[in-house]
């Protein structure tokens, strides 16, 4: 029960990362009294990621400085629905971030668009290869928006990020170097791509023997000084191999701080409130509407009431459809009878590599960054004949390393003893004599990979913890199974001293300790049908229509790439039918 | 900039740090050259671990990581202060992680840590299981045994053939990532003494700028490591 009613605002935010403060600067501009509110600490570059401090792989690396703490909020994971779900004590599979930017203040920066085919992926296959090759379970869906109608949004937001990169394909124009296989853009990247390391160049060039198209990977790095639409200023990267896990000392990888909030902050109608925990989203009598929300103080150990007219789930995906399934907006996902559509389409990202030990080559791969590396799309979704190969989905390909932090980032050949002496011989031999190629693919959903609340676990507020229901499937596996055998055809072809594969295998039960990405999509999906979708295409509540979700939760099923492009995308797209349509005239607009 | 209690100011940084060590070399390396030396490890005294434990950890850290051929040991790093600190600390009371009931601790591993004890306490509680069953299967307590039996010991705890109970089994897991991160972490936690593993194994430790570096074939990097408080080794 709320102690404390506090004034009422126009907009109420739920989380301040990348949606929160891409919305929070979109609806400022129209006047709107907004509060947004962040359960985590505040953040910014001085002082919190700031030089020496943040090069402490320990603490930021290892033991997770920057990401949710599980004590505070976590969820329960079971791969089956007969199996107990049992919580995430500690991190580790994916890392989902809290404070004020979010995970976008320790992403990797790759910044992606989806393919023209997977924002339609069920009609896609449907008339491409027919329906019948879709496997039982599995629940394919479009996202009803297509790749043409969200191009001047993802425009927007490479322009707000600061994306360096090289375009493939201008206005159906292809282009030299780029990545032909992608969408038709209206414009190159803002910045040109960043330098390559050489073991991303040998990457290259073997690929490109092979008759592949290599191209630089987008990146949300600066390769040169940027302003951005904000007048926010980037400097050009340092290569430090401090990415990942790590907030960017140098104001150079695409944040929430570093493009958006300094500026957000100026505007006198947003105000933020940290360590502000909201519970629930506080529904009007005729269930139609939301009134606001209710959220705890942790600095006064209040339950504060905050009255809004529009509200923005613009937390992490996972806290999205926590917080709706708490809230009871939109009926929750019955895996049994395929009824209700919050949890509905939870999904994960399927990934493996091939390292590669050169006796005779020297790589300094301290030298890094998150997302620079080449890469191939010759296998991704739009290029693979899912009848012929007998899986749907694909993957990006790329070689590439981010760092060479000694604790995480040691890569040693198979068969050493992981301590003792032949350990620390090898890691002398061995440390900056390794690359590898990695395999970024796609994960589709399930009838029975879902999310809902957990029976048994509570977090500290007594709610009960959100569970989710997942395993890896034979579809994605038989896809990662493809991609291995592409990518050891080019390692080999580089003719490394000793070379090891890491992928999926028939049987793979999903372990949660190693960390494998923080790509969890799904959960509160977009779509046409109320009855398979909790959002329409906009990203608003079939339910409440002044309720909207931004965020990975809306993808349908998982795309090949890395999903923060999309997500930055949708969220300007959402913000201009808020602006153009919502406001003048609220209602559901589908 | 926001007051931070316990931060730097940006002036006291850029006197201690490789900026400022640039500019002052002369000046840099003889405050680098009268820095105390840190007390022998028998002197150390330790802040979470026992006398008993302090001792197992040692002889422990002196196999996993040990001090001959190519390369520091973990003691020559004193990694045993770190773990000790560590236990003492934020990892070792498990502050950040979700603890509360109930609890499955046989459950399959790929379900991930499930155990009601915090890392400090499976320390505190498998050292003594540990030793008994050095005891019984080698008639000697661990730091009494030869080398190759410390070793043998060592990986029937890590199979599980030693038989701790389930809340126990990350035990060796524990001790062995505690060690390495002892060994590569940066020496303000208490370990990677003089940065003797980075410089081992080449890397530069807090410099964070290889602009200049990008692309190059082949080609060693030259610098040796740096601290975050600014020491280079």
């Amino acid at each position: 029960m709320a102690t404390r009613t506090d004034p009422k605002k126009d907009v109420v935010i739920i989380g301040l990362g990348w949606t929160g403060a891409i919305m929070g600067m979109e609806l400022a501009q129209e006047g709107l009294e907004i509060l947004a509110l962040e359960r985590g600490e505040d953040r910014d570059t001085v002082p919190d990621f700031q030089y020496p401090e943040m090069f402490d792989e320990l603490k930021y690396g290892i033991r997770y400085g920057l990401m949710q703490k599980p004590a505070k909020s976590t969820l329960t994971i079971r791969r089956n629905l007969e199996e107990t779900a049992l919580p995430q004590r500690h991190l580790g599979s994916f890392l989902p971030g809290d404070g004020v930017g979010g995970a976008g203040s320790h992403w990797n920066g790759q910044t992606w668009r989806p393919q023209a085919v997977e924002y339609r992926l069920r009609s896609y296959v449907e008339e491409t290869f027919g329906a019948d090759i879709i496997p039982e379970g599995m629940q394919l869906q479009d996202w009803d928006v297509t790749a043409e109608e969200l191009e001047p949004f993802h425009t927007k937001f490479e322009n707000v990020a600061g994306i360096s990169g090289l375009a493939g394909n201008i206005n159906g124009k292809i282009q030299e170097g780029g990545n032909p296989f992608e969408a038709p853009r209206s414009a190159d990247y803002p910045m040109p791509p960043l330098k390559n390391t050489w073991d991303s160049e040998l990457f290259a060039e073997a690929a490109r023997n092979m008759g592949y198209h290599p191209f630089p990977r987008p990146s949300g790095h600066a390769s040169t000084a940027y302003v951005n639409d904000y007048g926010m200023q980037l400097g050009p990267c340092n290569y430090c191999g401090f990415c990942e896990r790590f907030g960017c000392n140098n104001y150079s990888k695409s944040s929430p701080h570093v493009c958006i909030l300094d500026a957000l902050k100026r505007k006198p109608n947003f105000s933020y409130k940290t360590r502000s925990e909201v519970l629930q989203i506080e529904k009007a009598a005729d269930g139609k509407t939301a009134t606001g929300v209710t959220y705890f103080d942790e600095r006064t150990g209040e339950q504060v009431f905050q009255p809004a007219d529009l509200v923005l789930v613009c937390a992490y995906s996972l806290h999205n459809v926590h917080l709706l399934l708490l809230s009871g907006i939109g009926q929750p996902y019955d895996p049994v009878t395929g009824e209700g559509v919050i949890g509905r389409n939870y999904s994960y990202q399927m990934t493996g590599g091939t390292s590669m030990w050169f006796k005779d080559k020297q790589f300094n791969p301290f030298v890094g960054t998150g997302s620079a590396g080449m890469t191939i799309d010759d296998f991704s979704t739009s290029q693979i004949d899912f009848a012929k190969e007998g899986f749907i989905g694909g993957s990006y390909i790329t070689g590439s390393h981010s760092g060479g932090r000694p604790i995480q980032q040691m890569s040693l050949p198979p068969g050493t003893p992981g301590w003792g002496s032949d350990w620390k011989q090898a890691i002398g031999e061995w440390y900056g004599h390794n690359m590898s190629i990695g395999s970024h693919g796609s994960d589709m959903a399930y009838r029975d990979t879902y999310l809902d609340l957990d029976p048994t676990y509570k977090d500290r507020h007594g709610r009960p913890l959100m569970r989710m229901t997942f395993d890896w499937k034979d579809n994605d596996i038989k896809m990662t199974q493809f991609m291995k055998t592409k990518i050891e055809e080019i390692a080999e072809s580089l003719n490394p001293d000793i070379m090891a594969s890491g992928y999926k295998s028939e049987g793979a039960a999903y372990d949660v300790r190693p960390y494998q990405t923080t790509h969890n999509v799904g959960g509160a999906i977009m779509g046409a049908d109320p009855k398979t979708s909790a959002l329409n295409r906009y990203l608003q509540s079939w339910d409440c229509h002044n309720v909207w979700v931004m965020g990975a939760s809306a993808f349908p099923q998982n795309i090949q790439y890395n999903p923060t492009g999309a997500l930055g995308g949708l969220a300007y797209w959402a913000a201009e039918a808020l602006r153009k349509d919502y406001l003048p005239n609220p209602r559901p607009l589908v | 900039m926001r007051d931070m209690p316990g931060r730097p100011s940006r002036r006291g940084f850029l006197k201690g740090s490789v900026a400022g060590a640039a500019l002052l070399p002369l000046a840099a390396q003889a405050a680098a050259q009268t820095k105390e030396e840190a007390p022998p490890l028998d002197q150390y005294e330790p802040v979470y671990l026992t006398a008993d434990e302090w001792s197992f950890v040692m002889a422990a850290c002196d196999r996993l990581i040990p001090s001959d051929g190519d390369g520091p040991g973990a003691i020559d790093c004193r990694v045993p202060v770190f773990i000790d600190r560590q236990l003492a600390g934020e990892f070792g009371k498990a502050e950040t992680w979700y603890m509360k009931g109930p609890y499955a601790p046989a459950a399959d591993p790929n379900l991930g840590f499930q155990s009601p004890l915090a890392p400090a306490e499976i320390y505190r509680q498998a050292i003594p299981l540990f030793q008994e069953w050095c005891r019984k299967s080698h008639g000697e307590s661990f730091e009494n045994l030869d080398v190759a039996t410390q070793n043998s010991a060592l990986t029937a705890l890590q199979k599980g053939e030693v038989n701790l109970p389930p809340e126990l089994r990350d035990f060796f897991a524990f001790l062995l990532a505690n060690t390495k991160e002892g060994y590569f972490a940066d020496p303000s936690h208490g370990g990677n003494y003089q940065m003797q593993s980075w410089a081992y194994i080449g890397f530069p430790g807090a410099r964070g700028a290889y602009a200049e570096w990008v692309g190059r074939e082949n080609a060693k990097y030259p610098l040796g490591p740096v601290a975050l408080n600014g020491d280079r080794s």
